[in-house]
């Protein structure tokens, strides 16, 4: 895969991760072109593009799109369903996720995706797996949190 | 603004009052991000968003840049500077601070400066060899999550430079005993792989030991590396096949533990990836696939719930069968499946299985005749994903029949496109079609005139565009400018705007000096353009002079001079243009030819009609006036080169070309090695005068085959034309899209006789060889073997190369000139293997002929002598030894010890070839052999082990009637006119006997004769057709053949020829 952007409907980028390195100007020019493109095409319509040299896959969950760019040789529909998996580990972490989650917790949403995308490959597609590594983290946090409230820091 | 907005602002007080939000996601009112995302949101103009960042940055730089924040509140810091980012703004001043903070912070921190070091930073980043130190300390950390946090950030990003510091403690992690950090240290590996291979090499070792582990998250991590291996050289790493094929298996018998099921299908991510590595391995490799046949079958019959992922497995499936070596069931089974996805009501399918076609139509042209209706409909479909995707299978089964209808298609396509990049692709399209069949580009203004109006512009892009990229696409961009300036020729309406734009894109993206050769070419175009427009652009035509005396090229620094003088000086100019102005004006009328016509007419000639006037003839009255004015001259046969095909495999014919072309064969140049025709021994037939009649020297052994044994070769082997009304489908189809079908589609599929769609094979091989009466073999090897001990002490390299001398016999051909034999067959002896020397003579048999023979004859065909030691069987042609084949037997133990001949057989998917090799036992040079063949229905393929291969061949009567023949007519490009001698015969009139005699003696279909004329039609074996106008004229016979194929209208000629001297 070579990167992965998440926009809302109104066009505004979300969540971003470039597994080749771009410029950023190029980032820019590419995000900007895809999300116009991505945007402009009805709901009925195929969810794969052919775009410059690269195919992109997309899919819109409530007001929010999942856009990745894979490779000419790639598997659209496993491409599709790393979306829908992705989805769904963070439906299964906020609980329920909606975009709102997403913007306020982008932080937390690319833990996730890093726990399940390593260097634009799946590299955890156990559910459970990716959710206990995150757990473990946050699990840590809360003591961390803990630690604090009992024995703050001296100023 | 939109109701989601409004939404989401409704919904922010509460999420922002406090922990309402469910989860994890704690955020506090008094939240910096909060604020700022608040704010944001709230704001409506882009301008204002610009200010409220300015001022975030400013606060953040301000922040950073204190001694009192302490980590906490740096991270804080940083998901805001992420989400600045994410904006589009750059927050640059905290990326060291991001590097700090994974250096320094604690575990929760570091896990966020990670985040912001793998966002806000390239691979090239300076900055990045900053993080070396604290990835290294934190690798080594006892703390697992730092080391994990390490390895993601190692996956994701590391400067190549420093792979060798770390490499060693990430390979110890290898052994880890938490699979966590095992299948991390292995995904980390694989990155390291793909930015510096060599750096990894020498732990290849220890993937494999990954590959074995048993965690199964592991093992599929060790797969991404194995896939990128497997591409590069898959010849490393066959031994491996067995296992991934056992992997393949146990994962698709459900052997992994439930966890790893994605809707309820058992980890689907592994079972395409290990298809994709299969495929690899497979490809090309007959032994390799047959391992994995039974399990691609598995997967197959096991995908079949109605979910996307089992969709997905299918289709890398079907890939794989593809990409493999064929086995026929399997593909058969791929092909309904690859059906199923064509005929899905749900889009993403249909696209995919558009795309499968594109992909195996290449193989097997035939898969994509039953779905004809579908595509047709995916045409005009509204997505123009989709219809883009159709043009790209259209691409890949054009031929010479449908390429006008589909670069038509492709540039209606253009017209309604905007998107560059497919623009650019298929415009590149279009010219690779226009460069492969010349005919469409005999008109590239029609093909420009049919881009007006859009795709000027989009040219312009393209020129632009593709001035920054590679040199490679200078074809395509020469192309285009020719396009471009051939357009704005043509259309005068917009020119002077396009004309304009041309300039300043000349004058901006072409740096002086660097295209010297584009400029030159361009420059002629633009000079062309300015004399039209010279007077209104004056001031621009200038300014374009004067930046061109700066150029080092003395080409166009003339140029720039000429027009430079030109705009200046009007009288000049006046007298210059009209010049210009009558080269364009090409006299269309060809008055200055009046002259000539008037004495071709007084002659005898039949007056010209235009095209379009035969066509209607042709069509409503059956008259034949196909003849142009004024008499055929004789064509030069020299100057035909003839070329080699025998490695063009999509060649659907056999040429026979061996004897066509013999006048001046000395002054052929034979310097072009395999694939030019060697004409030595070939007989001289043309003199001064003409032909020269010659009595044939051998008598030829010929036993008339009986009626009822004569194949009917039109059973297998179908006209295009009947092809395509047959094939199409569809209970009730639009008229209109039905006529669309057969001119898209026509042509397609006739190379192959064997359709794996849903039809049932072609008959089985009916081919049976009957035992050969030896008296006549072994006097076959006794010819021979004369021959061989003839030989003159040549040395054998060079004896090809020289040129025989006029006493040189032609390599007989009487397999055209002569009725069928039948029965003088091969002798199937088993017998030992003779050690190898020498050529092989291959015969092609297509299935459902039965079997003649083959004969040898004392003759010159130098033949030079191999090396002993090389077996009989590694001469077999490159394309069939990948074949299953019989074994080798020797044909005829004759009495000569010298020579020995031996065949065996191939099997091949269409046709059984019957290979005959002829070798050499003795150990002197085998000087001359000749070989003879004595067939009717055989089609001959002679080749020496050296590069020298001949093709004989044969055509078969074309059935068409007359008004298919006036269409086909003028579908041909290659032409041949000649006069024959006619045949006068009893009460017959001339034209009938001659025409009965070639029909008699060549197999040609008479289609029709009217009066003088008449029209004759037949093909070759393999289905191109030839077709011959012939004419009554004075006392000999005007025939002008045509036909697809340029070689093949010399070669019947020369045929007719020698069959109506012999009548």
């Amino acid at each position: 895969m070579q990167f992965m952007l998440l926009f809302s409907r109104q066009g505004k980028l979300r969540l971003q991760k470039w597994y080749v390195p771009q410029a950023d100007k190029e980032k820019k020019k590419i995000t900007r072109e895809l999300v116009q493109t991505v945007l402009a095409r009805k709901p009925k319509m195929c969810s794969f593009l052919e775009w410059r040299d690269l195919k992109v896959v997309y899919k819109r969950y409530a007001s929010l799109y999942f856009c990745c760019a894979i490779e000419d040789q790639d598997n659209e529909l496993i491409t599709l369903e790393i979306i829908h998996r992705y989805v769904e580990l963070l439906d299964k972490y906020f609980g329920s996720v909606c975009e709102l989650d997403i913007i306020f917790n982008f932080e937390k949403a690319y833990f996730i995706l890093d726990e399940f995308l390593l260097g634009g490959e799946a590299q955890e597609t156990s559910k459970k797996n990716v959710l206990k590594a995150i757990e473990q983290a946050d699990l840590l946090q809360e003591n961390l949190d803990f630690q604090i409230r009992l024995f703050p820091a001296p100023s | 603004m939109s109701d989601v907005v409004e939404k989401t602002l409704s919904a922010l007080p509460s999420l922002l009052s406090l922990d309402s939000n469910a989860g994890a996601g704690k955020l506090s009112s008094t939240s910096k991000l909060g604020n700022l995302i608040r704010g944001i949101t709230e704001l409506t103009s882009k301008h204002d968003e610009e200010k409220l960042i300015k001022k975030e940055l400013a606060a953040i730089k301000e922040q950073v840049a204190s001694p009192n924040t302490t980590m906490r509140q740096m991270k804080e810091i940083m998901v805001r500077a992420i989400y600045c980012e994410m904006l589009g703004y750059q927050a640059s001043v905290s990326y060291i601070h991001a590097i700090k903070l994974a250096q320094q912070g604690s575990v929760l921190e570091k896990r966020l400066g990670y985040l912001a070091v793998s966002l806000f930073l390239n691979e090239s980043d300076e900055f990045l060899l900053l993080l070396v130190n604290t990835v290294l300390k934190d690798l080594q950390s006892t703390n697992l999550n730092e080391v994990c946090m390490a390895l993601t950030a190692v996956s994701q990003m590391f400067p190549k430079d420093m792979i060798p510091a770390i490499l060693p403690i990430v390979e110890e992690k290898l052994t880890h005993p938490k699979e966590v950090i095992r299948r991390k240290a292995v995904l980390a590996l694989y990155k390291f792989y793909l930015i510096a291979p060599n750096q990894v090499q020498h732990i290849h070792s220890k993937f494999r030991k990954a590959l074995c582990d048993k965690d199964p998250g592991v093992m599929t991590a060790s797969l991404h590396i194995y896939l990128q291996l497997v591409k590069e050289s898959p010849e490393s790493y066959k031994d491996l096949t067995v296992s991934f094929v056992t992997i393949l298996r146990q994962v698709v018998g459900g052997k992994l533990p439930m966890d790893f099921n994605y809707h309820s299908v058992p980890a689907p991510w592994l079972q395409i990836q290990l298809l994709r590595i299969l495929a690899y391995l497979g490809k090309e490799d007959q032994g390799t696939s047959e391992m994995m046949y039974d399990v691609l079958e598995e997967s197959l019959r096991r995908a079949e719930m109605n979910h996307n992922i089992t969709y997905a497995i299918l289709y890398e499936c079907v890939k794989s069968i593809y990409t493999v070596y064929p086995k026929a069931e399997l593909l058969e089974k791929a092909a309904k499946c690859i059906g199923n996805f064509v005929l899905s009501p749900k889009i993403n399918l249909k696209y995919l299985g558009l795309k499968a076609l594109t992909y195996v139509v290449a193989q097997d042209p035939n898969l994509a005749l039953p779905h004809q209706m579908t595509i047709i409909e995916c045409l005009d479909h509204s997505d123009i994903i989709i219809k883009r995707a159709t043009l790209e299978l259209l691409f890949r089964i054009t031929n010479a029949q449908n390429v006008t209808v589909i670069v038509e298609k492709m540039l209606e396509f253009l017209r309604q496109s905007s998107n560059d990049y497919s623009t650019v692709d298929l415009v590149g399209k279009v010219a690779e079609l226009a460069e492969k069949y010349p005919f469409i580009k005999q008109d590239p203004l029609n093909l420009c005139n049919g881009m007006q109006p859009d795709i000027p512009n989009n040219f312009l892009r393209l020129l632009a565009e593709g001035f920054d990229s590679v040199e490679e696409d200078r074809q395509l961009r020469l192309f285009a400018v020719d396009s471009y300036v051939l357009l704005l020729q043509g259309e005068t309406a917009s020119l002077p705007q396009c004309f304009l734009q041309v300039i300043s894109w000349v004058r901006t993206k072409v740096p002086i000096g660097l295209f010297p050769e584009l400029s030159r070419y361009i420059f002629p175009s633009i000079l062309l353009i300015f004399s039209y427009y010279i007077f209104s652009y004056y001031d621009v035509v200038l300014m374009f002079s004067f930046e061109y005396f700066g150029s080092l090229d003395t080409v166009l620094r003339q140029r720039a001079h000429e027009l430079m003088i030109l705009s200046q000086d009007a009288g000049l100019r006046g007298r210059v243009l009209s010049a210009e102005g009558r080269l364009e004006h090409v006299d269309s009328s060809l008055s200055f030819l009046d002259g000539h016509v008037s004495e071709a007419l007084a002659a005898g000639a039949a007056p010209y009609k235009p095209p379009h006037q035969r066509q209607e003839e042709l069509a409503h009255e059956k008259a034949l006036s196909l003849e142009p004015y004024g008499l055929s001259l004789p064509v030069s046969l020299s100057t035909c080169s003839i070329t080699d095909r025998l490695t063009d495999r999509q060649s659907p014919t056999r040429l026979s070309i061996s004897s066509s072309v013999s006048g001046n064969s000395t002054e052929l140049s034979l310097k072009g090695g395999s694939t030019t025709l060697k004409l030595d021994g070939v007989k001289r037939v043309w003199g001064k005068e003409g032909y020269l009649v010659q009595q044939p020297k051998e008598v030829v052994e010929e036993t008339p085959l009986p009626p009822t044994e004569l194949p009917s070769p039109l059973g297998s082997f179908q006209s295009p034309v009947s092809q395509t009304q047959t094939a199409s489908p569809g209970p009730e189809p639009d008229q209109e899209r039905q006529q669309l079908a057969s001119s898209l589609f026509v042509g397609v599929g006739t190379h192959h006789s064997v359709c794996l769609m849903g039809r049932t094979e072609a008959a089985p091989q009916r081919f049976r060889r009957k035992p050969k009466g030896t008296g006549s073999s072994s006097g076959t090897s006794e010819h021979s073997s004369n021959s061989s001990h003839s030989s003159s002490g040549t040395a054998a390299g060079n004896t090809l190369d020289s040129t025989t001398a006029a006493t040189g016999q032609q390599i007989s051909q009487h397999a055209l000139g002569h009725p069928p034999v039948n029965g003088n067959p091969i002798v199937e002896t088993p017998g030992p293997l003779p050690p190898v020397r020498d050529g092989g003579v291959a015969a092609e048999i297509p299935t459902g002929h039965t079997d003649s023979g083959t004969l040898a004859d004392p003759n010159e065909d130098p033949v030079p002598v191999r090396p002993r030691d090389l077996p009989l069987i590694s001469h077999l042609p490159a394309e069939l030894s990948g074949l299953a084949r019989s074994k080798l037997t020797t044909l005829c133990p004759g009495p000569d010890p010298g020579l020995a001949l031996s065949s065996c057989r191939v099997y091949k998917e269409d046709a059984l070839v019957l290979v005959v090799f002829v070798s050499n036992n003795s150990d002197s040079t085998l000087h001359r052999v000749a070989l003879r063949f004595t067939s009717k229905q055989l089609e001959v393929l002679f080749q020496t082990n050296t590069t020298f291969p001949i093709r004989f061949s044969e055509n078969l009567p074309l059935t068409v009637s007359t008004g298919e023949y006036g269409k086909m007519w003028l579908s041909f490009s290659h032409d041949v006119k000649q006069n024959l001698r006619l045949i006068t015969a009893g009460d017959q009139s001339p034209l009938t006997a001659t025409l009965d005699t070639l029909r008699d003696r060549l197999h040609l279909h008479v289609v029709d004769i009217i009066g003088s004329e008449g029209i004759v039609a037949c093909r070759l074996l393999r289905g191109q057709p030839c077709l011959l106008h012939c004419r009554v004229h004075a006392d000999s016979l005007a025939v002008w053949l045509r036909s697809p194929i340029p070689e093949f209208p010399d070669s019947l000629l020369y045929h007719c020829q020698k069959a109506l001297a012999e009548a």
